[in-house]
């Protein structure tokens, strides 16, 4: 009996965290994590305190067009004669506060699609994949202009078309990553328990998703980005006279040898942004492989 | 005597960058024709030292001192282009698992084509296809063009591991290391590979090093065997020795962990876990889990000492407990009586099916409270998807199924929440079936909530007099199952079955996925359980051996059908059916290898 | 792999079973059609079924109630939905797509089909310099895992990855085509009628643009596919075998590390369909993506179905392609369909 008796004397590991806390601090430890971190910090700041420091009116006619930096318009004015530095410090706000919305969605509707998908399998699996099929085989920018074409470039519209095409990506990695999970031991405990269908995909399954679903929604945030930046850009997102980065470029890049700054800052912002995003979004990744292979699990 | 074809002198392997050893001082010999088989439980190092044999680590180990001669040249001095030439031709290496060790997308000809090509077996074509013919009728596999030209996905499991044996011996090695190569195989495949290779070996004159965690299946092949613990051989001695009369501690627990079918015999687990690189303390790595230690043991490790002939045992107290001669294994408590009166579990006309195919053919099988009743049968006989019809996870079946002479339904959900209470199932593998985002108090709770209307405290309290029923300290409760060993998470799941007060456990191979030491412990807590809590047990197991301590009836399966029937005692000592008998013969025993060697 | 697996499943599912290596290939193409038989329901329901009356969006404020009468009637947007829908599915059947409202009003395959040609020629030079670029940027990757190399390719890769291709192609215009090197044309000057590889000048800022916006993903794929590869037991035997690193890398690792990314590369072809809108529209190419978007801008619905199916049937076709390749090279896969 001293086998199971002995079996009894006190665990001897001392650490005990919960695993989305040990995920972060791994990730954390990284320097690209670390940089992301920052970039996007120094972003948002931007956009959510610049429009506070901004001299002037952005919508506002400043000096001549193309006026070279200097005076009070330290980068100049764009092809209408507005600062663009005003200009610059208003326009992060609508790109984050849309590409977060779209995200928002997408995530919602793909982690639940792709969950149960995943779970009931058979016929509800084949329908709903299908249906992520049919949204796949556009690529998110040709269908968001389908969209525009009818509607119009309203900002209601984009959130939601560019959260549609979020949602069948975001479904696949939910679908992939849940069917091994489900497939688990624990998952069949739960079954034969007799646990309510809700509680086993929210309470069994999904926790054991975070990491890809992290990583995920870090990397669809970043395509959000780029792809409300595109719209705009391509002059399909916030109207003249708006501040918007996407827009300025657009509206500055035949100016660009004269007076680069109109394109150049809303440029190197947006990529800071991204770059931002998909840093943290490799980080997370790195973390949770490690995790995943040293944690047995 | 002739010198030894492979001499290991100091080897030691470390953790890359922060140089802790995986295994150190490891020394041993294997003359011409000489099996040795290396013993030792997960993490022992064991497989370590068979790839070092080639010159070879796992990525993060590294090689850094020792030496390992083959006829007499130290290999690991050797120039990448000199490590080349030896492997595959000199020395030779047969893996675990051949499903994964063979290139899916190459067919067999081109696999075993290259090794001979490589190393320049045979002055034409025409030779070498001629050795390859030859090969793979030696490991008594065909050799025409259809066969070759297959891909290793359309071979059996079997035939895999043959082609791993024929690519092993196809240049005529003069040392060859199998790694588990029987692992993962049915009975039957595993004697017929063994003696395959028993007769390779001793027919060529190679030196083998058989590295195993079954102690029977080292026992049926092997002349001398080396024990590995914790990183370090523990003792080294002829096999006769080392398995009837250990001088070091842990064999002699190890011997006694093991289940035999010649009589009734108690499993004695080993309580703790070894340590792990890195972790390993001053002293005998053994000493914190032995019964015999001493303080001496504790201040520095014991190095390797003659204890007789060919026999080396690293322990300070080895003249002592060498002369305790040979262990005596203690009987198993009675099984309790089963109650007769009604039938707690009823299975009539079963049959099931995974989608088109039929999986199960009329099963009919019962179990009475109180009783143990064991399913035994090869992989794939259909004994756990008929555990799981039973269960209500495998609901494609016809049949009936009845708790207490009330029909069951089929599927957990449709069945009421006294069914599913009474009936609970433990998984094959604890590492899969405790959620690895759970707290150990939230997955023994699980049940409660379901089932049982309680508040806060009294929650808490049952969970933790579940945890001591099962062995654990509840100290587990805030823990992760990462942050546990094997055997303790297969006590959680013990511990969250029982938490719903059942009357009847369905184990499905619970004590597969664990080391023999552990299996022993789980076992013993499983029949104490059934003593105490007067439970109905279905055992499922594939252990011909382990069902003698613990289960009073047995059906045996094969190919979906009951075969045979009866007491335990009478099926294995008089089987009737040829499949039985078959299956008897084919499982390799310590005991009766023992026997036959004497 | 395993998405192809799932499809096959799916395709299993759906649709008759004949069997073999073709009827898989059958199974899959018919499964390709009717995604875009789905597809275009979408095109059409998002053309014509949006709220907004595609008439008026079009005419915008100087529609009278004659010419907002006579564009319904062109665009048949009297009829019940489902005729609309069927009137123009049966249209491209027939090639003919309806004729564009912006200009002289000609049919909507005289204004896209001199453009396909620019456009193809761009994808096509594109996936040539990137497919190999990012197949061998991956496998070196891998087998220098954790070196300078890998550190360096999978910083400027994910950096690459994370940018909007207008943003790279803007990036590039700024570095080669204005202050530094003005041999570079910032814009793509090819008149109609002209062959692009004609005017291979112009050619070269968009084939990097969309070179750096494919080349990361098949690299990240492939080096982790390389990686799960060169850490498996057959390549850790081939080499215990005393096979020459050269052939342990050429014969066992490369084949099957490709196959998982055959799926990605198709992926991202087709992904070059949806980059040349963005990409053509900064550099003006005078392609199906500059096309496109000056038809969204003038709200030339015709044309936008038109172009709105094309790159989608792209987008199908190599998907199908990609899947069916995978089967080819994988012999597991495809003994499993016998």
């Amino acid at each position: 009996m001293s086998g199971v008796a002995a079996a009894a004397a006190p665990l001897a590991l001392p650490k005990r965290r919960r695993p989305i806390v040990v995920l972060l601090r791994r990730a954390w430890r990284l320097p690209r994590t670390k940089v992301g971190v920052l970039l996007m910090l120094l972003l948002v700041g931007t956009a959510l305190i610049g429009p506070f420091f901004a001299p002037h009116d952005p919508a506002a006619f400043a000096n001549i067009p193309y006026g070279k930096p200097g005076g009070s318009t330290p980068l100049g004015t764009d092809a209408l004669g507005r600062d663009v530095l005003s200009r610059f410090l208003w326009g992060g706000r609508s790109i984050l506060g849309l590409s977060t919305a779209a995200t928002a969605i997408g995530l919602v509707l793909g982690v639940s699609i792709g969950l149960v998908s995943a779970y009931s399998r058979g016929l509800l699996d084949d329908v709903l994949m299908r249906i992520m099929d049919v949204i796949l085989a556009f690529p998110s920018i040709v269908l968001a202009l389908v969209a525009v074409s009818t509607v119009g470039p309203k900002l209601w519209l984009i959130v939601l078309v560019v959260g549609l095409t979020t949602m069948p990506r975001v479904a696949r990695v939910t679908r992939g990553a849940s069917a091994e999970i489900v497939e688990r031991d624990f998952v069949q405990a739960a079954e034969a328990l007799g646990e309510p269908r809700a509680k086993l995909l929210l309470g069994e399954i999904l926790p054991n998703i975070t990491s890809p679903l992290m990583v995920e929604a870090s990397l669809r945030l970043t395509y959000a980005i780029g792809l409300i930046a595109s719209l705009s850009f391509l002059g399909f997102g916030e109207q003249p006279p708006a501040a918007d980065w996407g827009l300025m470029i657009n509206e500055n890049q035949q100016g660009l040898t004269i007076q680069p700054w109109g394109v150049l800052m809303p440029v190197i912002a947006i990529a800071l942004l991204t770059i931002g995003t998909s840093l943290i979004g490799d980080g997370l990744s790195r973390a949770s492989a490690g995790i995943d292979r040293t944690g047995g699990e | 005597m002739t010198p030894p074809v492979l001499e290991v002198v100091g080897l030691r392997v470390e953790v890359e960058g922060r140089g802790d050893d995986i295994v150190d001082d490891i020394s041993f010999a294997i003359g011409a024709g000489e099996v040795l088989g290396l013993v030792g439980e997960s993490g022992s190092g064991k497989s370590t030292v068979g790839l070092a044999l080639l010159g070879h680590t796992r990525r993060g180990a590294r090689i850094t001192g020792g030496e390992v001669r083959v006829e007499g040249r130290d290999i690991l001095g050797l120039s990448p282009a000199g490590l080349r030439g030896l492997r595959g031709k000199t020395v030779s290496y047969v893996p675990q698992d051949p499903a994964s060790a063979l290139n899916p997308a190459l067919r067999i000809r081109t696999q075993l084509e290259e090794v001979l090509e490589t190393h320049a077996f045979g002055d034409s074509r025409a030779a070498r296809a001629a050795r390859m013919r030859e090969m793979l009728e030696e490991v008594l596999l065909p050799s025409d063009d259809g066969f070759l030209r297959r891909y290793p996905h359309q071979l059996s499991g079997g035939q895999q591991q043959r082609v791993g044996l024929a690519m092993a011996f196809a240049c005529r090695p003069r040392v060859i290391v199998l790694d588990e190569p029987t692992t993962g195989l049915d009975v039957t495949t595993q004697a017929h590979v063994l003696s395959t290779v028993r007769d390779l070996c001793s027919a060529h004159g190679v030196a083998a090093l058989y590295v195993s965690h079954d102690l029977a299946v080292v026992a049926t092949l092997a002349d001398r065997v080396a024990v590995m613990y914790a990183g370090r051989i523990v003792e080294n001695g002829p096999e006769r020795v080392l398995f009837r009369a250990a001088a070091h501690p842990y064999t002699r627990r190890l011997v006694e962990a093991i289940p035999e079918m010649s009589g009734r015999h108690a499993l004695e687990g080993i309580a703790g876990t070894a340590p792990r690189p890195g972790q390993r303390a001053d002293g005998c790595f053994f000493a914190p889990r032995c019964t015999y230690a001493v303080e001496a043991c504790t201040i520095e490790l014991p190095p390797l000492e003659q204890s007789g002939e060919g026999h080396f045992v690293r322990c300070v107290r080895h003249a002592e407990i060498s002369a305790l001669g040979v262990s005596e294994r203690r009987p198993a408590p009675e099984l309790p009586e089963p109650d007769t009166a009604t039938t707690l579990v009823s299975v009539r006309g079963l049959d099931a099916w995974h989608g088109d195919r039929q999986f199960l053919f009329g099963i009919d099988l019962s179990v009475l409270p109180r009783q143990c009743v064991a399913l035994v049968g090869e992989s794939g006989s259909g004994k756990t998807t008929l555990a799981r019809c039973i269960a209500g996870l495998h609901r494609d079946f016809k049949g009936e199924l009845a708790l207490y002479g009330k029909p069951l339904a089929a599927g957990a959900r449709a069945r009421s929440r006294d069914d599913r209470r009474r009936l609970q199932y433990i998984f094959q593998s604890p590492y899969s079936s405790l959620n690895p985002r759970k707290t150990i108090a939230q997955i023994v709770s699980q049940p409660l909530g379901l089932f049982f209307d309680l508040d806060h405290r009294e929650t808490h309290e049952r969970v933790v007099a579940t945890l001591e029923r099962v062995r654990l300290n509840p100290s587990a409760m805030t823990r992760y199952p990462h942050e546990l060993s094997g055997g303790e998470r297969q006590r959680v799941a013990i511990a969250r079955a029982l938490a719903a007060e059942p009357t009847l456990l369905v184990c499905d191979e619970i004590t597969s996925a664990l080391d023999v030491s552990v299996q022993a412990a789980i076992i013993d807590l499983i029949a104490e359980l059934q003593r105490e809590m007067k439970l109905g047990l279905l055992f499922v197991t594939h252990n011909l051996a382990l069902i003698r301590t613990i289960a009073e009836e047995v059906a045996v399966m094969n190919a979906g059908r009951i075969v045979e029937r009866g007491k335990v005692e009478d099926v294995l000592a008089s089987p009737q059916d040829a499949y039985t008998k078959a299956l008897l013969a084919d499982t390799p025993s310590m005991e009766l290898a023992l026997a036959a060697g004497a | 792999m395993s998405t192809v697996a799932a499809g096959f499943e799916r395709a299993r599912g759906i649709l008759p079973r004949p069997r073999g290596v073709w009827g898989f290939v059958l199974r899959r193409v018919l499964l390709g059609l009717l995604t875009l038989f789905l597809v275009s329901i979408v095109v059409f329901a998002a053309t014509q079924t949006l709220p907004g009356d595609a008439a008026r969006a079009f005419l915008g404020r100087n529609a009278t109630p004659e010419s907002l009468a006579t564009l319904r009637k062109q665009l048949h947007l009297n009829e019940p939905v489902v005729s609309q829908y069927l009137h123009w599915l049966g249209g491209i059947f027939r090639g003919d797509l309806g004729n564009s409202l912006t200009g002289s009003q000609q049919p909507v395959t005289s204004v896209i089909g001199a453009r396909i040609e620019n456009s193809g020629v761009l994808m096509l030079i594109a996936a040539v310099i990137s497919v190999p670029l990012s197949i061998a940027l991956g496998a070196i990757a891998a087998r220098r895992r954790d070196g300078v190399f890998d550190h360096t390719t999978s910083i400027v890769l994910l950096a690459l990855a994370a940018l909007p291709e207008f943003v790279t192609a803007i990036l590039l215009v700024v570095l080669l085509g204005t202050s530094l090197f003005h041999f570079l044309p910032p814009v793509s000057l090819i008149p109609p009628g002209g062959h692009p590889w004609n005017y291979p000048k112009e050619l070269v800022l968009p084939v990097i643009a969309l070179v750096f916006a494919v080349t990361p993903y098949i690299a990240r794929i492939m080096r982790a596919s390389m990686i799960e590869v060169l850490e498996s037991d057959y390549v850790e035997m081939a080499r215990l075998k005393g096979l020459r690193e050269q052939t342990v890398l050429w014969r066992h690792a490369l084949p099957n590390g490709i196959a998982p990314a055959i799926q990605v590369i198709a992926l991202n072809l087709a992904y070059l369909a949806g980059g040349i809108v963005v990409v053509e529209f900064v550099f003006a190419y005078p392609g199906i993506g500059s096309a496109f978007v000056g038809a969204v801008h003038n709200r030339d619905l015709p044309t936008v179905q038109a172009l709105g199916i094309l790159i989608a049937a792209a987008y199908v076709f190599l998907n199908v392609a990609a899947d069916v390749a995978t089967i080819l090279v994988s012999p597991r896969l495809r003994t499993s369909l016998k």
